[in-house]
């Protein structure tokens, strides 16, 4: 009985917001589709976002290193799912400031997997923490925090606010 | 004459996402980034990693032209940025210019502003460390 009732949770959270289903539709445009991000796991308050690796993304000229602007939006975009997987709703958020380390270079030719936990949420703000790593997430490449605002349910979600 | 063309050159990453250099002032570049889909979140809205993009670039830019000009060669290797992100990024063209703070041997510190139609109201600002390796 109590086993049951415990799965029945678990499904009504997935049906709300599922990562997995949502990240084909995100990555279907903008720039997260110009990025090609692709879902890789998550759980009840975290997101992993992949980053396949291009050629055209590379952050120095004769160098085959990625750039640090795509680590930035990976964690941007996997925070923000990483919220509404923690409200268990999708609902309009703005970054409002984002922290990032770049403790390493990411391997060349590696993918770079972005995990952001969303660790608090208020009335009005959601506070995130992760990491980019390459394979090994106890060998990460970055770490970042981050805030993000709800943005008012009254305001317009489409064009000018 | 301030202007150091040859630094010009933008990074795959930058000139894959639309980066351009919009104009040169006193020796800093001003860059540009043009509202398409490869920087759009929300609809019609800049994705805050396509700010952050741009604004980080802004950086790197400055940095270069000031070791241009000193004729210093170095790797730049980023250590941190941390971003403000103080307004929606409409669909228009944004705009993004660094000063550096400080100039070290081995590392540099480095605020850069982002704006669209009014420069006096900033969408982003970031404060960046990057190593000269």
């Amino acid at each position: 009985m109590r086993r049951y009732r415990l799965r029945t949770m678990t499904d009504m959270q997935q049906r709300k917001f599922d990562p997995e289903a949502a990240t084909p539709f995100f990555a279907s445009r903008g720039h997260s589709g110009w990025l090609g991000l692709k879902y890789s796991e998550h759980g009840d308050d975290w997101v992993e976002l992949e980053l396949p690796w291009r050629e055209d993304l590379l952050g120095e000229e004769g160098q085959r290193v990625l750039a640090s602007g795509p680590i930035l939006s990976l964690m941007d975009m996997a925070s923000g799912m990483a919220i509404w997987r923690a409200m268990d709703e999708f609902s309009a958020i703005a970054t409002l400031d984002l922290r990032v380390d770049y403790v390493r270079p990411a391997r060349e030719g590696a993918s770079v997997f972005g995990r952001s936990q969303c660790y608090r949420i208020t009335r009005s703000a959601a506070f995130v923490r992760g990491l980019a790593h390459d394979g090994d997430h106890d060998d990460p490449v970055a770490h970042i925090q981050a805030v993000f605002m709800k943005i008012a349910s009254n305001a317009s979600v489409v064009g000018d606010e | 004459m301030s202007e150091t063309p040859e630094i010009e050159a933008l990074t795959p990453y930058a000139r894959s996402l639309g980066i351009a250099l919009h104009q040169w002032e006193d020796g800093v570049p001003v860059l540009q980034l043009a509202f398409d889909d490869t920087v759009e979140g929300r609809p019609q809205h800049y994705h805050g990693g396509a700010t952050g993009g741009l604004l980080e670039t802004a950086g790197y830019s400055v940095l270069r032209a000031a070791l241009a000009k000193a004729e210093r060669d170095a790797v730049l290797k980023p250590i941190n940025i941390t971003v403000q992100y103080l307004a929606a990024g409409k669909n228009r063209t944004s705009y993004a210019k660094g000063r550096i703070t400080k100039l070290g041997r081995r590392s540099a510190n480095i605020t850069v502003e982002a704006w669209q139609d009014d420069r006096s109201r900033p969408i982003a600002t970031a404060v960046m460390n990057v190593l000269m390796a």
